[in-house]
């Protein structure tokens, strides 16, 4: 589904992917974990299209496609979601709205008609389930004064809504209390099938406690240095990255 | 979902179904009213002199005061000067290269829509203003006016059986002199100011809106006015009268062909609002705003007040401006009513070359008045959006209060937005709140919306949309649907 080769990227300048590989086939889990500034955020950006990464080298290809060759929208039409670190407040605009919007013109692209409002609203009300979100919620304001849990809850319920076939989750975990955790990873699995497959960025393990990975990644430093099951992510959590950064020195 | 088909909407769909094209080569964007249609044009010749206003006067069969009334305006006009105090820029006009009156040829009396000249037809039918089917399907009356004479009044009989007066400027002067000898120039006096002293000198028609004591207008009341032939300036007047404890919903909409001379249109609205009456007057503009490099364009000097003459009276107006060159305008309320209260909700969107100068006035007079003004700018372009208010406080309007918000959009580095207000206070009991804020649309925002597959010109109209919500959401649904769109049009291509 997903293949990189030999990814380099850099913003204003300054190199932050040196090279990565990756390849993710439908149904996977992977998790990339990595010290802070090891390119985490970096990767889950140029992959969505970015305008501020420049792609210095290296291929992305995507079912087929050039993904790198696409505009955001058209990654975005084609199948890739990125769920936000920090997802972005829309004033004014509610959700549902939003979410209207982006369904339909993803459907345009996909040669589908659009829906109509009350086909929207049944296919939310479905959805709304999975996340456990409230419907009140969905007609505020995009992300205006949504508590951190209400907005990465936000980020999964449009994930359902847009049904991926691949979703990149960037810090997912960060500013959840446990059981916003659990309600948010509950929904990324109920999401979870043969045909698509899921990205998680984190730097702690604790997120993969509910989203069981397939693989697992350590970025440092620009590049993948460790590649293994769960069991490194336990390791990771145990000892900490110290260990894969002074491997990783030595290597070099 | 009740669709009304105005000029806007059509404007809209045609536009839209050219996304496609709109999106590879959206700068290159022209005006789609540009087209002018051949009617047989009854007009003056140029300039401004007293012999015109007489023909203009004698055409319309008025009455010796009303002719009086136009000559002590045009001789107060030649005394006064142009003012310059707005932060626009222009080539001034030349008055005298002006033709005051141009009217489509009347072949005879209609006695119903079926007698209008098909051609007018036909530029209704281009405009999307079928009048049948906006009677069939709506319930909104529709005063079309074309080029300053009004052709065509539907609904006026079931509006009649309540009393209600909705019919041509032009019109109400045969058939209710008394009523516009009482009210006429009584909220705008004839010296006001420049353009409202041109506009009494020379106004050729408009429309006329009465509302008797007790009675709610069970419909929205709704004009379209359209500048056609060239070098026409568009002089109309409206008078709006809401007896004691009525209450009227009033739109009115605006467009141009395009040329490319800068055409002068200087309108005058009143509005008169008695003891518990309340009036909402909202306007969705849409003059042609000049090519891209600023080329032709309408000049929008128009002069919009109200008085809440009576107690507990509430005058509301709602504008959305996306078009003309120049705009110049600030609808204002004169709070003279105890307990009367007053609205402003604007939404100002410049884009290329275009310069906008509006506000409001808020006058406090009578005791316990509140007045509200929520301002929106969007500049994008080379364009230039100024925000300008006067919230005054009289002395002896006691527990007076105020509350601006006054909200600034700025699209790309070269557009400027600028807000002048204006705060005069004499009573002490006073409230008044100034908020106001100045942002960017970030490119972060636009990004969230790329990556849920959203492209860019949707999401600068969803962001514009959402940002001016709170003004949009005054307007009369059907109204508020066009608008949006009106405004993701006026800003296409300027985020590249």
């Amino acid at each position: 589904m997903l293949n990189i080769t030999n990814l380099k990227a850099s913003v204003e300048g300054k190199e932050i992917l040196k090279g990565i590989n990756l390849e993710v086939k439908p149904g996977e889990v992977h998790a990339i974990m990595g010290p802070n500034g090891s390119g985490k955020s970096t990767l889950a950006s140029v992959l969505a299209g970015r305008e501020e990464y420049n792609v210095d080298g290296g291929e992305v290809s995507f079912n087929g496609d050039d993904l790198l060759e696409l505009s955001p929208e058209d990654r975005a039409r084609e199948g890739v979601f990125l769920a936000f670190q920090y997802p972005i407040e829309i004033p004014g605009v509610s959700t549902t709205n939003f979410l209207k919007t982006a369904v339909n013109q993803v459907r345009e692209y996909r040669g589908l008609e659009a829906l109509d409002a009350v086909s929207f609203l049944s296919i939310m009300k479905e959805k709304m389930k999975l996340v456990e979100i409230d419907q009140s919620l969905l007609s505020r304001p995009l992300n205006e004064g949504f508590s951190g849990g209400e907005k990465k809850r936000n980020e999964i319920f449009q994930m359902a809504m847009l049904a991926p076939t691949l979703a990149i989750l960037d810090e997912t975990d960060s500013g959840l209390d446990i059981d916003a955790l659990r309600i948010v990873a509950n929904g990324v699995n109920k999401l979870k099938s043969e045909k698509n497959a899921t990205i998680v960025v984190t730097h702690y393990q604790r997120l993969l406690d509910y989203i069981v990975p397939d693989f697992v990644h350590v970025l440092y430093n620009g590049k993948i240095v460790k590649s293994g099951t769960k069991e490194l992510a336990m390791e990771l959590e145990e000892k900490g990255y110290d260990w894969i950064k002074e491997e990783a020195n030595s290597v070099v | 979902m009740l669709y009304i088909s105005t000029l806007f909407e059509i404007s809209l769909n045609s536009r839209m179904s050219k996304d496609e094209q709109i999106l590879e080569d959206f700068t290159s964007k022209e005006y789609e009213h540009g087209w002018t249609v051949d009617l047989e044009v009854d007009e003056a010749p140029k300039g401004l002199n007293e012999s015109v206003i007489r023909l203009i006067s004698s055409k319309k069969n008025e009455p010796d005061w009303l002719l009086e009334w136009r000559l002590k305006a045009y001789r107060l006009w030649l005394t006064m000067e142009e003012p310059d105090w707005a932060n626009i820029n222009y080539h001034k006009v030349n008055y005298q290269d002006i033709i005051y009156y141009s009217a489509p040829k009347k072949k005879k009396e209609l006695k119903s829509l079926d007698e209008v000249d098909p051609e007018l037809r036909d530029t209704f039918k281009r405009l999307g203003i079928s009048l049948e089917e906006q009677k069939r399907l709506t319930g909104v009356a529709v005063d079309a006016v074309i080029d300053s004479v009004s052709v065509a009044t539907t609904f006026k009989e079931k509006l009649g059986e309540l009393g209600i007066i909705f019919c041509s400027f032009s019109e109400a002067v045969q058939e209710h002199p008394d009523l516009i000898q009482k009210h006429l120039g009584t909220v705008v006096p004839v010296n006001d100011n420049y353009f409202s002293a041109l506009n009494s000198a020379v106004f050729t028609d408009g429309s006329f809106c009465y509302i008797p004591k007790g009675v709610r207008c069970p419909m929205e009341l709704s004009t379209y006015f359209r500048i056609n032939a060239a070098n026409t300036g568009q002089f109309e007047r409206t008078l709006i009268v809401a007896d004691e404890d009525s209450y009227v919903s009033y739109l009115e909409g605006c467009t141009a062909p395009q040329r490319d001379e800068n055409q002068l249109h200087a309108a005058v609205v009143e509005i008169k609002a008695a003891t518990k009456a309340e009036v909402k007057y909202s306007t969705v503009q849409n003059w042609y705003p000049g090519d891209k490099n600023g080329l032709g364009g309408i000049y929008n000097f128009v002069t919009k007040r109200g008085i809440c003459a009576g107690d507990h009276s509430k005058i509301s107006w709602t504008q959305v401006e996306t078009g003309s060159a120049v705009t110049w305008k600030y609808p204002s309320c004169i709070l003279k009513g105890d307990y009367s209260v007053g609205e402003f909700y604007s939404v100002a969107v410049t884009n290329n070359y275009q310069q906008a100068d509006t506000g409001t006035k808020m006058i406090h007079i009578g005791k316990n008045t509140k007045s509200r003004i929520v301002s929106k700018g969007v500049s994008a372009g080379k364009s230039q959006n100024s925000y300008r208010g006067q919230v005054k406080v009289m002395k002896r309007a006691e527990n007076a209060r105020n509350f601006s918000q006054c909200d600034s959009l700025l699209m790309g580095n070269d557009c400027g937005a600028h807000t002048f207000p204006y705060i005069d206070i004499e009573n002490s009991s006073a409230q008044v709140e100034h908020e106001a804020t100045t942002s960017k649309i970030g490119e972060d925002q636009i990004f969230y919306c790329n990556q849920r597959g959203i492209d860019t010109e949707k999401a600068i109209a969803l962001i514009v949309n959402g940002y001016c919500k709170e003004v949009l959401n005054q307007l009369p649904m059907e109204f508020a649907v066009e608008a949006q769109k009106l405004l993701a049009l006026t800003l296409e291509g300027s985020v590249g």
